[in-house]
C-alpha cells in the first residue's frame, strides 16, 4: 500500500506545484532550444545570443501582433532524448507557439515528430541533415543542407584547388560528418577525381594516427574532414606529424574560435564550407555583427547567425499570419521571402531553403572569407 | 500458498490509474502532457530498474550493461513497428500488432540475455560486470554501423504508440510477474544462489540454471522496456543506451535497495522526478544569478547521492523489504 | 597489407601503448592490492592533465617554454593524480574495505561520475574541450619510410623511465616488498607487522601519481583535453590490464602495448574492427583465459 499511495501523493503534490504555471495572453511565447551545456557548449551559448538578440530587438520596436515577445530558452544538452523532452515541456508546459531549433541535426530529429504532431511549428537554426524536414510540413530550417554543403565542397576541391585525389576521414558514430563525407565522395568521384582512402574514427578517441598513416600512404591532395572542430584539430595535427602538406576540408562544424585555439598551425591553409562570412561586406552582414558585438562582446560565428535569422524568420512569420495558430505560421513560413543575414530565404517543396554557401580559408590564424557558391538552379 | 493479493494489487492499480487520467484531464489540466511524459518515463524506468534489481539484487549477479538489453528491445521493436510494417498510431487495429512487436523486442533481449549470461557465469563479481560493459559497448558499436536502424542517427520516426495507459499496463505486469517470481521456489534458489553459491550447490540448487534464469528474465523485462521507451520518445539511438545510462540505473537500484522491488519502484519515481525538480532549480539559480548552472549539476548530486548511499545506507532505502501489498505469504521472505 | 602493418604503424601503436600501460598500471597494482576495480582510475588522468594545463600557465611565465617547464608540469600532475587518488581512497573506498567487494565497485563508479560531471559542471573548467598548450616544441623528422615526432619519443621514454622506477621499488625497496607481501596475504602480512592501510594508501598514491603523469602526456601528445577524456583510454587501459593478467606489474606493461598495438592494427585495417576491438580482446580474454597472458591461477577460497 505504502508505495502507492506515496505515488498519489506525489503526484498531486507536484501537479500542484505546476498547476499555479501557465503562459498568460499579454505576451506571445516563442521557444528556443540549443545545447546550452555539454560538450558542444559553445554551439548552444552563441544560439542562444542569436534569439536573444532578435527577440530583444523585436520587442524594442513593439513585439509583435501588438504584444510583447516572450522567449523560453531550453537546453537540449545536445542529446537526443533530452531533446525529446524539452520540445514536449515547451508545447505543453509553456505553450509556445513555435519553437526556434536547434543546432544538431539528430536532435532536432527527435524534437521534429513532436512538434509536427502538435502542429506547433518548428525552425531549426543549424540542422543540416536533410532528413530533418522530411519529418512534415510544420518543420523548417533556417540552413543549407548537406547534399548542398557535400557537393560545393567536392567543387571547390576539384576545381579551385586543382586536387583529384582526395581521402575521407569521418566520425562513425556521427551521422552529420558521416553524411557529409558520403555527399563529397559522390560529387568529387562524380567530377573525374578519385577517392583514395575511405576512413572513419570511433567517437570520442584522440588517437587517430592508424587511419591517418594510411591516408598520408595513399598521397592524397587534399583530405576531406567533416568533424566537428575538436576533432578536426587533433585530426590535423596528427596528419601534419605524419608528413601530410596539402589543405584538410570540411564543413560547418569546424566554425568555432576553439579550432585554431587547438589545432595551431596545423589547421593553416585548409578550408571549410559555411553560412556566413564576417568578412562579408553586404551592410546586413556588418550591420548584424556590429549589433552583436555591442550586445555580447565577441565576433558572431554562423550558429548565432543563424539562430537569429531563424527567430527573425519566425517572428516575420508570426506577423504576417496575424496569428499565433500553428497552421497560419505554418502557411506564413512556408510563403517567406525573407531577406536575413545569411541571405535570402525562400523555401523549396520541402522546406529547405535556398541559399548560397561560403568558403572559408583558414590564414594567420583567422577565418578568412575566400568565396560564395550559389546553389545551381 | 497462501495469498497472492492480486485483487488487492489490482484494485489499488486501477484507482490510482483513474486519479491519474481523471487529473491529466484537459478540463481539470492538474497534469499536463509535460507532467505525464515524466510520469511515463518514471514508470518505464519502474521496469528497468525492477528488471537491473533482479539480475544484480535478487540473483546476486552483476550487470554494467543493462541498458544494452533495453537496447535490443528498443531496436527490435522499433524496427518492426516503423520500418517494417510501418505502423501508425491512429489506427486502433495497429495496438495489439504494437504490444506484440514490444513482447517480441523483449525476446530478443532476453535471447541476448542468454549469450550474454550463460558464458559469463564462470565470471564472478566484478570480472562478471565488466564482461556486460563490455557486451554493452560492443552492442552501441554495432548498432552505430547497421545502416538500416539509422546507424549513429538512430532509429527516426518512431510511431507513438507508448500512451500512459500501455506503460501503466506493462509496468503493472512487470512488478507481478517479478515479485511472483521473486518469491516462489525459482525466487528463493535464486536469492540462496546470491547468498552462498556452494551451500545452494550443495543442498541441491541448480546454481547455473538460476544464474541463467535471472539474467534472461531480467533482460526479457529491460527489451519491454526499451521498447516503450523507443515508442515514448519516438527515438531510438545507440548513446541513448550506453554505459552511462546504465551506471545511472544503478543508481535507481542501490538507492532504493537491492532486492527490494518497492524500493526500486520508489526510487525510479523519486529520481526520475528529482532530476526534473533540480533542473528547475538549476534553470532559475542560472535565471537568477546570471551564472549559468548547467544540468551536470544534477549529475554531480546524483553521483555524490550514489557514494553516500554506499558508505552511510548500503542497504538503500527499503533495505530488502518489501511493501506488505507485495509479499504473497506473512513470514516468506 | 602494406599500409597497415609497418614501421609506422608500429611507432603509432607503440606511441598509444605508452599512455595505456601508465594508466594500466595503477589499475592493476590497486587491484592486486585490494581487489578493486577502481572506475575513477580513468578520471585520475583526466584530473592530472587538467593540473598540468593550469600548471603550465602558472610557469609559463617564469619558466618559458622547454623542458624545464615540462619536467615542473610533469611534477604538478603527478601530485596532482596521486592526491586526488589518494583522496578518493581516503574518503570512499577505505570506509568500505571490509564490506561486500561489489559495494567498493559501486562507489568507484560514483567517484568516477562525481569527478567527470563536477568537472565539468564547475565554471572555469566546463564541458566544452579545452586546447592544451604546447610545452615543448614539436619536431618532425623522418626515419627511413616513417615520421617521428619528438612526442613519440618523449611518451615512449618517459613511460619508461617511470615504469623502471616503479619496478625498482616494488623489488627492492621495504614499501615494494611490503606492498607484494599485502597483496599475497593481508592477514599475514599485519600479523607480519606491516601496516596495510599505509600500504594501500602508498600503492593508491603511485597508481594516481603515474595516470597524473599519462595525462600529461596525453594532453601533450593529443592536445584536446575534456572531463571525459578518461572514459576510454580508461576502459581500454583496464582491457590491458586484464588481458595482462589484472594484479600483475609486468603484465599490465605487456597488456597495455598489445592493446596500444591491436588497436592501431585493426584501425588501419577497419575502423568499426578498431572501435570494437578492445572490448573483443577483453570478452575473449575473459571466456577463455580469465587468469590471462602472465595471470597466476587462484583457487576459489570457500
Amino acid at each position: 500500500m505504502k508505495p502507492f499511495a506515496l505515488f498519489a501523493v506525489l503526484s498531486l503534490v507536484l501537479a500542484g506545484a505546476f498547476f499555479s504555471c501557465g503562459g498568460g495572453s499579454k505576451y506571445v511565447t516563442v521557444g528556443a532550444v540549443g545545447p546550452v551545456t555539454g560538450p558542444a557548449a559553445t554551439f548552444g551559448i552563441s544560439t542562444k545570443n542569436g534569439d536573444t538578440l532578435a527577440v530583444d530587438e523585436w520587442n524594442a520596436n513593439g513585439g509583435v501582433l501588438g504584444k510583447q515577445i516572450k522567449m523560453v530558452f531550453a537546453d537540449d544538452k545536445g542529446d537526443p532524448a533530452e531533446g525529446a523532452t524539452v520540445y514536449t515541456k515547451l508545447i505543453q508546459q509553456n505553450k509556445v507557439c513555435a519553437i526556434v531549433g536547434t543546432v544538431m541535426s539528430n536532435v532536432s530529429l527527435a524534437g521534429a515528430p513532436i512538434c509536427q504532431a502538435a502542429k506547433i511549428p518548428m525552425v531549426a537554426t543549424a540542422s543540416t541533415n536533410p532528413k530533418v524536414t522530411e519529418v512534415g510540413d510544420y518543420i523548417f530550417r533556417a540552413c543549407f543542407i548537406d547534399p548542398f554543403q557535400g557537393t560545393v565542397g567536392a567543387d571547390f576541391a576539384y576545381n579551385n584547388l586543382k586536387a583529384r585525389r582526395a581521402a575521407c576521414i569521418y566520425d562513425l558514430g556521427n551521422d552529420y560528418t558521416k553524411g557529409l563525407a558520403e555527399f563529397f565522395k559522390a560529387q568529387f568521384t562524380k567530377l573525374g577525381g578519385k577517392i583514395v582512402a575511405d576512413e572513419g574514427h570511433d567517437h570520442g578517441v584522440t588517437d587517430f594516427k592508424a587511419q591517418l598513416t594510411r591516408i598520408v600512404q595513399a598521397k592524397p591532395d587534399i583530405i576531406y574532414n567533416p568533424d566537428y572542430y575538436n576533432d578536426v584539430a587533433l585530426i590535423a595535427k596528427q596528419a601534419r606529424e605524419l608528413g601530410f602538406k596539402g589543405p584538410l576540408m570540411g564543413g560547418d562544424g569546424w566554425d568555432s574560435p576553439d579550432l585554431v585555439k587547438i589545432g595551431g598551425s596545423a589547421v593553416e591553409g585548409c578550408y571549410f564550407t559555411n553560412h556566413y562570412s564576417k568578412d562579408d561586406t553586404r551592410p546586413v552582414v556588418q550591420d548584424f555583427i556590429k549589433k552583436y558585438q555591442a550586445k555580447f562582446n565577441e565576433v558572431p560565428d554562423a550558429l548565432a547567425v543563424l539562430a537569429y535569422d531563424a527567430m527573425n524568420l519566425t517572428l516575420n512569420a508570426i506577423k504576417t499570419a496575424g496569428s499565433t495558430k500553428g497552421p497560419a505560421i505554418r502557411d506564413a513560413l512556408a510563403a517567406s521571402d525573407f531577406q536575413a543575414v545569411t541571405g535570402e530565404i525562400k523555401f523549396d517543396a520541402n522546406r529547405n531553403p535556398i541559399k548560397s554557401a561560403v568558403i572559408i580559408e583558414i590564414k594567420n590564424g583567422q577565418q578568412q572569407f575566400v568565396t560564395t557558391i550559389a546553389p545551381t538552379p | 500458498m497462501g495469498k497472492r493479493k492480486l485483487p488487492q494489487m489490482t484494485l489499488i492499480a486501477v484507482l490510482l490509474y483513474a486519479l491519474i487520467k481523471v487529473l491529466s484531464l484537459d478540463s481539470i489540466g492538474a497534469l499536463n502532457g509535460y507532467f505525464m511524459i515524466i510520469i511515463n518515463r518514471s514508470l518505464i524506468f519502474v521496469i528497468l530498474t525492477v528488471s537491473l534489481n533482479l539480475i544484480n539484487g535478487i540473483t546476486g549477479q552483476f550487470s554494467l550493461g543493462h541498458m544494452g538489453f533495453a537496447a535490443v528491445g528498443a531496436y527490435v521493436s522499433g524496427t518492426i513497428t516503423t520500418l517494417v510494417l510501418k505502423l501508425s498510431p491512429d489506427v486502433a487495429s495497429s495496438y495489439p500488432i504494437f504490444i506484440g512487436a514490444i513482447i517480441l523486442g523483449g525476446i530478443g533481449a532476453a535471447i541476448m540475455g542468454f549469450v550474454i549470461g550463460f558464458p559469463s557465469l564462470r565470471l564472478k563479481g566484478d570480472y562478471l560486470a565488466i564482461m556486460t560493459l563490455g557486451f554493452g559497448e560492443v552492442i552501441r558499436i554495432i548498432l552505430n554501423n547497421i545502416n538500416y536502424v539509422g546507424g549513429p542517427r538512430g532509429l527516426l520516426g518512431i510511431p507513438k504508440f507508448s500512451t500512459f495507459t500501455i506503460i501503466y499496463a506493462f509496468t503493472f505486469f512487470t512488478i507481478v510477474l517479478i515479485r511472483n517470481l521473486v518469491q516462489s521456489s525459482h525466487g528463493r534458489a535464486m536469492l540462496a544462489v546470491r547468498e552462498n553459491e556452494v551451500a545452494a550447490e550443495l543442498v541441491g540448487v541448480d546454481t547455473t540454471r538460476y544464474k541463467v534464469l535471472g539474467f534472461v528474465v531480467g533482460a526479457f523485462f529491460a527489451g519491454i522496456g526499451g521498447g516503450l521507451l523507443a515508442h515514448l520518445l519516438q527515438i531510438a539511438t545507440p548513446t541513448q543506451y550506453g554505459f552511462y545510462a546504465s551506471a545511472l540505473l544503478l543508481v535507481y537500484v542501490y538507492a532504493g535497495g537491492m532486492g527490494s522491488i518497492t524500493g526500486s519502484i520508489i526510487a525510479a519515481f523519486g529520481l526520475t522526478f528529482l532530476s526534473q525538480f533540480l533542473q528547475l532549480g538549476f534553470d532559475s539559480l542560472s535565471n537568477m544569478t546570471g551564472i549559468n548552472f548547467g544540468s551536470e549539476w544534477t549529475m554531480v548530486i546524483y553521483a555524490l547521492l550514489l557514494i553516500l548511499i554506499m558508505l552511510y545506507k548500503t542497504e538503500g532505502l527499503m533495505g530488502m523489504k518489501e511493501a506488505k501489498l507485495l509479499v504473497i505469504e506473512e513470514g516468506t521472505k | 597489407m602494406g599500409s597497415i602493418f609497418n614501421t609506422q604503424q608500429v611507432i603509432n601503436g607503440l606511441q598509444l601503448g605508452s599512455i595505456y600501460a601508465l594508466i594500466a598500471l595503477g589499475y592493476t597494482m590497486v587491484y592486486g592490492i585490494v581487489r578493486l576495480i577502481n572506475f575513477a582510475h580513468g578520471d585520475f588522468f583526466m584530473v592530472g592533465a587538467y593540473a598540468s594545463y593550469g600548471a603550465f600557465y602558472i610557469f609559463n611565465s617564469f619558466l618559458g617554454k622547454g623542458t624545464p617547464l615540462a619536467i615542473v608540469v610533469l611534477i604538478f600532475a603527478m601530485v596532482a593524480g596521486g592526491a586526488i587518488a589518494t583522496l578518493a581512497n581516503q574518503l570512499a573506498y577505505k570506509p568500505l574495505r571490509y564490506k561486500p567487494k561489489l559495494s567498493s565497485l559501486v562507489t568507484a563508479l560514483g567517484v568516477s561520475m562525481f569527478l567527470e560531471y563536477f568537472f565539468s559542471a564547475f565554471p572555469l573548467i566546463g564541458a566544452s574541450p579545452l586546447g592544451f598548450p604546447e610545452i615543448i616544441h614539436r619536431a618532425t623528422f623522418k626515419i627511413g619510410s616513417a615520421m617521428i615526432d619528438n612526442y613519440v619519443i618523449i611518451d615512449i621514454v618517459v613511460a619508461a623511465i617511470l615504469m623502471v622506477g616503479l619496478t625498482l621499488l616494488v623489488q627492492r625497496s621495504s614499501i615494494g616488498r611490503a606492498m607484494r607481501a599485502v597483496s599475497q596475504d593481508k592477514d599475514a602480512s599485519k600479523l607480519m607487522g606491516i601496516n596495510v592501510e599505509n600500504i594501500i594508501t602508498w600503492t593508491f598514491l603511485i597508481g594516481g601519481a603515474f595516470a597524473g603523469a599519462a595525462g600529461l602526456l596525453s594532453g601533450m601528445t593529443y592536445p584536446r583535453i575534456d572531463p571525459y577524456m578518461g572514459i576510454l583510454p580508461g576502459l581500454k587501459a583496464f582491457i590491458a590490464a586484464v588481458l595482462g593478467g589484472i594484479g600483475n606489474i609486468p603484465g599490465a606493461m605487456l597488456g597495455a602495448y598489445i592493446m596500444g598495438l591491436a588497436e592501431t592494427f585493426a584501425n588501419a585495417w577497419n575502423s568499426l574492427l578498431g572501435a570494437g576491438i578492445a572490448f573483443i580482446i577483453l570478452i575473449i580474454v575473459l571466456l577463455v583465459r580469465p587468469t590471462a597472458i602472465l595471470g597466476e591461477k587462484t583457487a576459489d577460497k570457500i
